[in-house]
Formats: C-alpha cells, sequence, structure tokens
C-alpha cells in the first residue's frame, strides 16, 4: 500500500536510501543519518506522501553490531498520512556517542519521542529545544533500555529504612522478585565466561537458548565446573558493597 | 453596589499588575491521577507556559519485558492501561501473531472483539466519570462507576479477574467462552443504554458543566496530527481517524459501525465523542454477539504456539514435554520487526516488537497513545485559566501506566 | 453500684443491672481508638492501576462509608490514614516521605497492593521494592490488584489495630517460619550481603 511512498523517496534521496524491508507487510526504507531530516522532510511535504501525522520514534540497541565495527543503534521513525491513509517507517542507525538530528521541526511531536530515546538510550539529538531527561530523574546515571545496564540496579532517591521492628516487617524481602530469564548482558557483551541464572541455567559469553543441545551437553559434563561458578557468583555477591 | 464597569472610563482601565508566578502542581495532585508533575507559570490565574513532567510511574514495562519469554509480556501489558487492559492484551496477541504470521480461529476473533470492546466502554466512562467528578459532579461519577462494576461482572466470570484479566494468548485465548456469555452481554447492554441517557441527562445541561468544557482546552486538526495526537482526542478535532476503521484489523472491517468526530477539539467535543463511541461500541458487540459462532476451536492448532490441553499434559509424555518447552523457552518466532497497532481506549496503541529469532523478546516498544496526547496537553493549556487545567487534563484521560510505562 | 468491668481487649463494656441511668465505663484511650477507627480520614495516594479498584471500593457497590472511611482529604496535614495505591516509583519516592512526614500524629499507614507491599513483579531499576523501604507500613492489602473484599478486610485490620493501641500485638501475624527468615534478612542487610546492587 505504501510501495508508492518508498520508491518515491528511493527516487528523491538516491543513493542515500541503504535499503527497504516489507516484513508482514510494515514497509520499512533504510537511510543514512546524513539524509534522516531530508528524508523526513520530504515524507511530510511531498504532496504524493503527505505524511503529516506523527506516529512514534524510538531506538533499538544492538551492541553486538558495535562490537562487530558497526553503528550502535537503529533511530526507527513511525509515520502516518492522514489523508492517503499510507504508514511508512524510517530507519537509521547511530552510533554511540554521536548526536542524531532532531525532528522537532519538522513534527512537534517529536519533542517528547527524542527526550525518551535520549533518556532511555543515551541517543543526543542536536538541535532539540529541551534535551532533559523525561521518564527517569535528573539524579540518576546510565541509560536505562541499553542491554549492558542491568535490570536490578536501582539508584534510590530516598534513603531505604534501615527497618529491624520484626513487628513491623512484610511477610517477603526485597530479593524476593521473579528472577525469571535474567539475560546478562554484560557477561555476553564482554564474554566473562559463564553467568549462572537460577532459571535458564549456564549462559555463556554468546545467547543461546535451552534446546541448544551443546548447552544440555555442557551442562550434563561441567556440573563441577558449574558448581565451582555458582560458588564463586556467592563470594562476589557477599563482597558487593551493600549501599 | 454598581458593577465596576460602569464606574471606570473607557481610558482609565482598572489595572492590578501582577508579577509571573511560578507555581508547581502535582504528582500527588488529586487530578493530576498521582503521577504527573506540572510547573506552571501564571500571569494572576491565566497560564502563561507549562512544563509537563511524566514519568512518576516509570516501571521499566520495555526493559522487563526483554527479561521473559513472549508470554510473560501479558501481565506488564495489562498494567499498561489499566482501566482497559482487554485492549492491551489483545493488541499484544495480535502483535506477536502478526510476527508469526498466523491467524485465530473467528471465533476467538470475535471473543476478543466482544470482551475489547467491553473493555472500551469501560474506559470511556471511567475517564468521563473521573473528569465529570472533577468538576464537582460526583454522583455522575457513582453512576458511570457503577456499569464498570456490571462489565468487570463479565470479564471476571469470562477471565477470572476483575481487572487485570492476562487472558489473551499467543494464538487464542486461555478460555473459550463460558456457555452464558452471550446472555450475560445481551443482558447488560440495555442498561448500559440506559445509564449512558441517564449520565447524560445529568450532565449536559448543567450550567456548570457547560461552562467549564465548552470552548475550554482546544487544539486544531493540524497541530493534534503533528503532535501525534490519536484517539478520542483526535476525533474530537475532527479527523476521523479509528485504526479500527483506516486499518482494520482483526475483524473489525465485518461491522458496521460509525466513528464519532468533534470540530472544535474542546473538552466538551471529547466528552461527547467519548458518550458516542459507548454506543458505537455496543452496536459493534451486538453484531459481534449475533455473527460469533456457539462452536468451533479458539486457539491455533499449534503445538510450537499453544500450549496443549492440560488434561494431556498430565497423562502423556509428548505434550509434558510440549509444555516444558513453551513454558522455559517460550514460542519462538522468526526474526525480523513488526508493528501491530489496535485502537486502544486512548488511541492507536502500538507494539513495536523486535526479535532476534530466540523465545525473549530483543525489545518491544509500546507506542502509547498517552505518551503523545498529554504532549498536546501543553499546547491545549496556555492561554487558559488555571482552573482549566482539571476538566482539560481530565479529558485527556491520562492513565499513568500507559503514559510512562 | 454497679460492677465495673473491661473486656480483656479494652473493647466498650456497657453496664446493666441496677442502675439508675443505662450508662457505660471505658478506658479513656480505648474510646479514644474507637472514635478514631470509625472516623478515618484517609489520603489517597493513588498512583496506578490498583487506583481503579479503590475507585471500586468507594463506588456504589462495596461503599467503604459503611466504614466511616470514605472522606478523601487531599491534605496530608488533615489526614490520619496513607493508602498508598499503586506502584511507587524511585522518583515518586521522595514525593511519599514528604507526605507521610506531613501527616499529623496519630497516623496509619496501608500499602494497598503487591506493588506498595514489595514492588511486586517490578523488580527493576526504577521501582521501589515496597514502600516500607521509605515509610512504615501498617497494614499490608497483597493482590495485583486487590479485590474490594480484600481491601475491606485489610480496613478492618487497621481498625482493629487501632483499637489496640500503637503498642499492641500485630493483628496478623505472618507465620513463625516466615518471620523468622525475615530476622534473618535483616540480618544479612546489615551485614555484608547486598541482594540488590545499590548505588548513590
Amino acid at each position: 500500500m505504501s510501495q508508492k511512498v518508498v520508491k518515491r523517496l528511493q527516487a528523491e534521496l538516491g543513493s542515500a536510501v541503504t535499503g527497504t524491508d516489507d516484513f508482514r507487510g510494515d514497509d520499512e526504507v533504510f537511510v543514512e543519518l546524513g539524509s534522516w531530516v531530508k528524508a523526513a522532510e520530504f515524507l511530510k511535504n511531498d504532496p504524493e506522501c503527505a505524511m503529516d501525522h506523527f506516529g512514534d520514534l524510538t531506538a533499538v540497541d544492538w551492541p553486538e553490531r558495535e562490537h562487530a565495527g558497526g553503528a550502535r543503534f537503529d533511530l526507527v521513525l513511525y509515520l502516518r498520512s492522514a489523508e492517503k491513509k499510507t504508514r511508512i517507517f524510517l530507519r537509521t542507525q547511530v552510533p554511540d556517542g554521536k548526536e542524531a538530528p532532531t525532528l522537532t521541526k519538522v513534527w512537534p511531536g517529536a519533542n517528547w519521542a527524542e527526550r525518551e530515546v535520549y533518556d532511555m538510550f543515551g541517543i543526543r539529538f542536536a538541535g532539540h529545544p529541551d534535551m532533559r531527561r523525561i521518564l527517569m530523574y535528573e539524579e540518576f546515571e546510565g541509560f536505562p533500555l541499553r542491554k549492558d545496564y542491568p535490570i536490578d540496579r536501582v539508584q534510590p532517591l530516598v534513603e531505604y529504612r534501615d527497618v529491624d521492628d520484626t513487628l513491623k516487617l512484610p511477610p517477603f524481602g526485597i530479593e524476593e522478585g521473579q528472577p525469571f530469564g535474567r539475560i546478562d548482558w554484560q557477561a555476553r557483551l564482554e564474554g566473562v565466561g559463564e553467568q549462572v541464572s537460577p532459571s535458564i541455567g549456564v549462559q555463556t559469553g554468546e545467547r543461546r537458548s535451552l534446546s541448544d543441545s551443546e548447552i544440555a551437553e555442557e551442562q550434563a559434563v561441567d556440573l563441577e565446573k558449574r558448581e565451582a561458578i555458582s560458588h564463586k557468583t556467592e563470594e562476589a555477591g557477599a563482597s558487593a558493597p551493600s549501599e | 453596589m454598581e458593577p465596576i464597569e460602569e464606574i471606570l472610563t473607557e481610558d482609565e482601565a482598572l489595572e492590578l499588575p501582577t508579577e509571573p508566578m511560578r507555581l508547581n502542581m502535582g504528582p500527588s495532585h488529586p487530578a493530576m491521577h498521582g503521577t504527573i508533575r506540572m510547573v506552571l507559570d501564571l500571569d494572576g490565574e491565566t497560564i502563561l507556559n507549562v512544563d509537563i513532567q511524566p514519568g512518576y510511574l516509570h516501571r521499566g514495562f520495555e526493559k522487563s519485558c526483554e527479561r521473559g519469554t513472549y508470554a510473560q509480556v501479558y501481565p506488564y501489558a495489562d498494567r499498561l492501561n489499566y482501566v482497559s487492559p482487554m485492549l492491551n492484551n489483545v493488541g499484544f496477541s495480535l502483535a506477536c501473531e502478526k510476527l508469526l504470521g498466523i491467524q485465530v480461529p473467528d471465533r476467538c476473533a470475535y471473543y476478543r472483539v466482544i470482551l475489547g470492546e467491553l473493555s472500551r466502554i469501560c474506559d470511556h466512562f471511567t475517564c468521563n466519570g473521573a473528569s465529570a467528578m472533577e468538576l464537582g459532579a460526583f454522583t455522575p461519577f457513582l453512576w458511570l462507576l457503577k456499569v464498570r462494576d456490571w462489565i468487570w461482572d463479565i470479564l471476571e466470570k469470562e477471565s477470572g479477574a476483575r481487572m487485570t484479566h492476562s487472558f489473551g494468548r499467543i494464538g487464542g485465548m486461555a478460555h473459550p467462552p463460558t456457555p452464558g456469555f452471550k446472555e450475560d452481554v445481551r443482558a447488560i447492554l440495555p442498561e448500559i443504554r440506559k445509564v449512558v441517557a441517564e449520565a447524560e441527562g445529568l450532565l449536559l445541561k448543567n450550567r456548570i458543566f457547560l461552562d467549564r468544557t465548552q470552548g475550554i482546552g482546544k487544539l486544531s486538526k493540524e497541530r493534534a496530527l503533528a503532535l501525534g495526537v490519536t484517539g478520542p482526542m483526535l476525533r474530537s478535532t475532527g479527523v476521523a481517524y479509528d485504526v479500527r476503521k483506516d486499518h482494520p484489523y482483526s475483524l473489525y472491517d465485518r461491522f458496521d459501525f460509525d466513528v464519532p468526530v468533534g470540530t472544535d477539539g474542546d473538552n466538551w467535543d471529547r466528552f461527547m465523542v467519548r458518550m458516542e463511541e459507548i454506543r458505537q461500541s455496543m452496536r459493534i458487540i451486538e453484531q459481534a454477539l449475533e455473527q460469533m459462532p456457539d462452536e468451533g476451536p479458539i486457539n491455533v492448532e499449534d503445538p510450537r504456539i499453544m500450549l496443549p490441553p492440560k488434561r494431556e499434559v498430565y497423562s502423556t509424555i509428548e505434550a509434558t514435554i510440549a509444555h516444558f518447552k513453551l513454558v522455559m523457552e517460550g514460542m519462538k518466532p522468526p526474526k525480523g520487526r513488526v508493528y501491530s497497532m489496535v485502537e486502544g481506549g486512548n488511541g492507536e496503541l502500538g507494539f513495536h516488537i523486535t526479535s532476534d529469532g530466540s523465545g525473549t523478546p530483543y525489545r518491544i516498544r509500546v507506542r502509547p497513545p498517552c505518551w503523545y496526547n498529554l504532549q498536546a496537553a501543553r499546547e491545549m493549556l496556555i492561554g487558559d485559566m488555571i482552573a482549566d487545567i482539571v476538566p482539560t487534563f481530565g479529558s485527556v484521560n491520562m492513565i499513568g501506566g500507559e503514559c510512562d510505562r | 453500684m454497679g460492677e465495673v468491668t473491661h473486656d480483656s481487649k479494652g473493647q466498650l463494656k456497657v453496664l446493666g443491672g441496677d442502675l439508675p441511668v443505662p450508662a457505660f465505663t471505658t478506658k479513656f484511650d480505648a474510646l479514644l481508638a474507637w472514635a478514631r477507627k470509625y472516623s478515618l480520614f484517609q489520603y489517597p495516594f493513588a498512583t496506578a492501576c490498583c487506583g481503579m479498584e479503590f475507585f471500586a471500593v468507594a463506588g456504589p457497590r462495596y461503599d467503604v462509608a459503611r466504614f466511616g472511611a470514605e472522606a478523601p482529604r487531599f491534605s496530608p496535614r488533615q489526614s490520619d490514614v496513607l493508602w498508598v495505591v499503586g506502584t511507587i516509583s524511585q522518583r515518586q519516592g521522595p514525593a511519599l516521605k514528604r507526605i507521610y512526614e506531613q501527616m499529623t500524629e496519630p497516623k496509619w499507614v496501608v500499602a494497598f497492593g503487591t506493588c506498595a507491599s514489595c514492588g511486586g513483579f517490578y523488580d527493576n531499576y526504577t521501582t521501589i521494592p515496597g514502600v516500607d523501604k521509605i515509610v512504615p507500613v501498617d497494614v499490608y492489602i497483597p493482590g495485583c490488584p486487590p479485590r474490594p473484599e480484600a481491601v475491606l478486610d485489610g480496613l478492618m485490620l487497621l481498625m482493629e489495630k487501632i483499637q489496640k493501641g500503637v503498642h499492641g500485638e500485630p493483628v496478623s501475624v505472618p507465620p513463625a517460619k516466615v518471620l523468622e527468615e525475615a530476622q534473618d534478612r535483616a540480618k544479612k542487610r546489615t551485614g555484608n550481603d547486598a541482594p540488590r546492587r545499590i548505588e548513590k
């Protein structure tokens, strides 16, 4: 349905379009970061495209691509035309530490979306009128949706009470969450040997699932080794600072 | 005493110079739903500028999704828009099914439509009731809230939970409809109609209500589109964009219903659009009840996606293994990324799934309708009075769980 | 004179017998507690999903007004009970603490729902794992969200607690094993073992 839009964009931008995709009917155009704003402006102002309805802007973190020498982040823009009832996705790659150009001048709706991308991924937008954190607080360090930010690292604003009044203690503790399927991205990225997860079992530097027969074999053979590692991780946990 | 206008002549206007004042509102302000902070710059009572600060209910939805299987996203998805959880359930199911390239049986699709529309009715009732309450009309609030309990009774009977159902499954629903489902729904529809009429009777001729909604919080069509506004808020400005009509998903192309639109994009239009949508939802439900088959499968028959029946899990080794693999590893969709959207309670609710081929989603992004609607609230508020924040913000229907995720 | 008796819980005791007028005697504290427990002014700190069930409790079907606890006061200075309804994020923490500090004694806190009690399944970088990490909690109501019946049960527990006074025994004690585990945890927390990475 929006193939025409894809073709027009390709004709307009030429070699800046690095590829297209239509997986499950979602037409997507990959462009270079340099023509990000140009592509957006064209989509909005071209009467054939008329993408006047701002949809969404988000990012995806690919740390492994960065290890392989590519850019770390994908920026994904989703647009819609109210008149033509067509939709299109625009995607570009942003290396870590590099600023992306802002789209707030094209669609004011990109304002909060870009602030969120900055807050969650740490991609700054050049020319954005108000580049502040939006979901997290100013004191927060790091960018939580990056794969290497551990999901359970909290940075409290209020110091936790030291509860020793057992009469007021709840029948559960703070560590009683649901430790299902934790993927240790740090271990995976740095390749620091193995890490034991309570539900998945041994995780090696690569991400492999349980069905992998190799892992099953490893688990059977290296039982001793695994116990040694779990012992080690316990020790590591014990020596971590309490606050 | 004479009115002040008569004392003053044209050229000696009464001047009470005020200095601009900065005022903080929220996050624990009752009208801010506990999760929004507004920093207002005021000139007297007129709002010069407002900085809306969301994020007080950021619960890490997207990060949490990246550590479980696809099925484990359902409870989180439920708690996005907690006023209409079933719509989120259905939305996430549809996104996963799009990723897998499957379609659920018709009976299931009808079932989803009916449950989803019931949720939408709940959503609009809660929004309109709460905005009326914030204007001081407590009776309509209680009046509309009782409908929610009726609908929740049906949803509880079907799913087992009053509001956070986790009832959707990838490729179906957790249970087939209960035997009395159609009768239950048919029984409450006339009652809901009655309540809608009664609530309108209570509110629509009330001078206070009219004054505080008509012409307040206006938004233009072009700005709404550029700001990414969707749902009832966009329709109130005159753009007839409804995902159910424009990009029909599930079976919405089989139903005959209208998309109500407003003209001014003010609070009154938003209120009336929601009221009319309740009626349209009931029309859809009635047609769906007529068309829904009483017999037939609910789930797709694919052991790689659906859990085997409990009975077989306990009696055959194949089913036990399939169950184990599905629970521990989850279903494995192909590599790729999809965007699937439904018309949620507040607009276009999209799930943007990136899959790396494993049983855990690589990244799930929700396109939260509230997020963009709330962003537009700034433009609606500037220039209005400070007291207009309450009805305007109420009619935006900001749902913290969805906005901040 | 009639015989003056107290029931062991300090409840009101109506005296019958040969008194000229119907009368009752009680301890002053017990009378005060009795008065307090039936006129609770609540501060609903409703942030998330549980707020919907909180509406339902206030609504016509479950009608919290039967317990004299229906009047919401949106000023912490005028309220007795702080209902923490819903997830409290780290960012929300200072606001919650501030509100609790502004309330006048005697004050009680109810953790409504799993998120307020222990963080629930939001065990991640942004959620406070239970509001008792910030303010002391008197009653925990489990459920995600709790049914209105559970909420009313929690409210009645709170009323019982108020009647017993501040220094009374807990009204509902978790099993001994749970308590032991909790003590162990508390001991661990003060030691070196940190289950969560907390950074300042």
